[in-house]
């Protein structure tokens, strides 16, 4: 059981950076992401080709150090979402979202049909982790990279917090509430937008990488598009436009998921283990609508800023 | 190369049926409607049903169904209105009369599409299914391109529904009403247009020509719970494509992305034809996003 809590935590918090990150597209600057997994896969992917151990099948699999993998991840993902982001970040909100869903389908196919590089779908195995060789047991090791993920997971939260208090971020803010008015006082909406879309997708390539130097493999089919509503779910339930919130979420989403999954996989039998899986995702969805009809803020929504001289 | 064309209009015709649901619910109801897909799907496995329980038919002539398969999408496609229509009072209704923003509405349609589709995973399972078991002779219509009987059939039916679409949209009081809804909704209200009523028969619209592109898809050759989720992206690039809010924009728009889709196989690998309509989308959406007939606002 215990060993099952260290599990669910890990990835819990692995999925809070997610969810950071499309907090600040979606919370704070109001882009509609709905690829959210194509950046995911990236930090994943790129991670992965990085620091597997080589194999003479695959063009990657380079076998470098972790944290290595980890950077390169976060760069790889930044480069990628710039170029999407120039391409797309002027659209309006749905077409962005449309957008943003056909670039995580089509990383999709290319992890899956890439095979010299990505495995294909039989994916890429024995991902370099984070020191794996000082721990013994696997349960060791799921500790320590908790450990390694609440220290993570406290530096991006405090700098998200004095990046969001920054100037740079109340022109998020401000562009979000008033484009026209932001624009008239001379910031410019599309390189603010840009900037909050890369810095955004970049958590979202981290936490790609932490995913998989966490599971130790890498298969396309971690990363269809279920993975982005899962996170819109959590940011929506949480609250948007709130940090803690989105964490929340995070927490909340994945138990009724993973809580579901253990009650069907008791209840079902394994024949109609599609069937099951199907009730998953309907909750899922069914959180996600009532949600937005019944609590539109979501468990703690964005805190009301009121100016400090309103009073004067 | 022309047996390329040939499958793209057939996938064409099936897209374009799609897509004027669509920009329906982009011109009249503004906001894109990514649960639409699902509205294929549903149709699809609704005249399943209906067709497990009374039988495909005798097959006609060339065919590989009888009028039996008709007269179920026909069912189908008035049962699938009215579960659009469902859907819109349930959700997206009481999210317009809380003064949503459109993008919520685009959330909430998110997750209405999965429970929509999953829905069916759970009745149906995640296998393929089958309309009929009979098999069919392609017939040689040009040197080198061969067709199926069913899906000639099919073309001649989707093309008379879009004729049909737009006789009443041009003609018909109410098409009238519907396309003033489009232009402004305010200055409609205001000449005493009723909202709710359009709004109902958008859906039905809506959803019955979805179900048609269903049961099409269904009949060439299965079902499976994602044929019209993996449309989705095909049905976005064609209302685009035809610049949102006029039918002829959105069959135009089929017929070019299902061309464009086919044509593509003979350059691109097979592996990578699901990107195909996210690339024209984008390469819409820089060069021209107001789409083929639009204005520029």
């Amino acid at each position: 059981m215990l060993a099952y809590l260290v599990f669910f935590a890990c990835v819990v918090l692995i999925l809070g950076v997610l969810a950071l990150g499309l907090n600040l597209q979606w919370g704070f600057t109001g882009l509609f992401n709905a690829g959210v997994v194509g950046f995911y896969a990236i930090g994943a992917y790129t991670h992965a080709i990085l620091t597997a151990a080589p194999q003479p099948q695959y063009v990657g699999n380079f076998g470098l150090p972790w944290l290595v993998g980890v950077l390169a991840a976060m760069a790889a993902t930044a480069l990628a979402s710039w170029l999407i982001g120039l391409v797309t970040i002027r659209l309006r909100g749905d077409y962005l979202a449309i957008a943003t869903f056909g670039v995580a389908v089509s990383i999709q196919l290319v992890a899956l049909n890439w095979e010299p590089l990505t495995g294909g779908a039989q994916g890429l195995t024995r991902i370099g982790k984070p020191l794996a060789p000082l721990f013994e047991t696997p349960f060791a090791f799921n500790l320590w990279f908790l450990g390694l993920m609440i220290a993570l997971m406290a530096t991006i939260y405090w700098a998200l917090d004095r990046v969001l208090l920054s100037p740079w971020g109340r022109v998020l803010k401000a562009i979000r509430e008033d484009e026209t008015a932001a624009v008239a006082l001379g910031k410019s909406a599309r390189r603010f937008r840009l900037e909050a879309f890369v810095l955004g997708s970049t958590l979202m390539g981290l936490a790609g990488a932490l995913y998989v130097s966490f599971i130790g493999f890498v298969s396309p089919f971690d990363f269809l598009p279920i993975v982005t509503f899962q996170v819109w779910a959590m940011l929506i339930v949480g609250g948007s436009g709130n940090n803690r919130g989105a964490l929340l979420g995070a927490l909340v989403v994945w138990a009724i998921w993973a809580g579901s999954g253990v009650a069907v996989s008791k209840l079902v039998p394994p024949s109609h283990a599609a069937q099951g899986a199907a009730i998953q995702v309907i909750l899922i969805g069914l959180l996600l609508v009532l949600v937005l009809l019944f609590r539109p803020r979501g468990l703690i929504g964005e805190a009301a800023v009121v100016s400090r001289h309103v009073n004067d | 190369m022309i047996q390329a064309l040939a499958d793209g209009i057939l996938t064409g015709a099936i897209i374009a049926l799609g897509a004027i649901g669509v920009t329906f619910t982009l011109e009249i109801m503004r906001f894109a409607n990514f649960a639409h897909s699902e509205l294929l799907t549903w149709g699809a496995y609704i005249a399943l049903v209906i067709v497990t329980f009374a039988g495909p038919g005798t097959p006609t002539g060339p065919l590989s169904f009888g009028w039996q398969l008709l007269a179920a999408a026909l069912i189908a496609a008035v049962l699938t209105g009215l579960a659009a229509w469902a859907v819109d009072t349930l959700v997206f209704r009481r999210l317009r009369r809380r003064g949503a923003l459109p993008l919520t509405m685009v959330f909430a349609a998110f997750g209405a599409a999965l429970v929509m589709r999953h829905l069916i995973v759970l009745v149906f399972g995640h296998e393929s299914r089958y309309y009929t078991r009979e098999l069919q002779i392609a017939v040689e219509l040009l040197p080198g391109v061969r067709v199926l009987p069913d899906q000639i059939f099919i073309l001649g039916l989707a093309l008379a529904a879009m004729i049909a679409l737009h006789a009443f949209l041009a003609w018909s009081r109410t098409g009238i009403a519907m396309r003033a809804m489009a232009e402004s909704p305010a200055l409609a209200q205001v000449c005493g247009i009723e909202v709710d009523a359009v709004v109902r028969l958008t859906w039905i619209i809506s959803g019955a020509l979805a179900a048609f592109a269903g049961v099409f898809t269904g009949l060439t050759p299965q079902l499976h719970p994602e044929i019209g989720f993996n449309l989705l992206l095909s049905l976005f690039a064609a209302a685009i494509l035809g610049g949102t809010g006029s039918l002829a924009g959105a069959v135009t728009g089929g017929f070019l992305v299902g061309l464009a889709e086919n044509l593509s196989l003979l350059v691109i690998s097979p592996g990578y034809k699901g990107a195909m309509p996210f690339l024209l989308l984008l390469a819409i959406l820089i060069l021209r996003p107001q789409g083929l007939f639009g204005a520029r606002s």
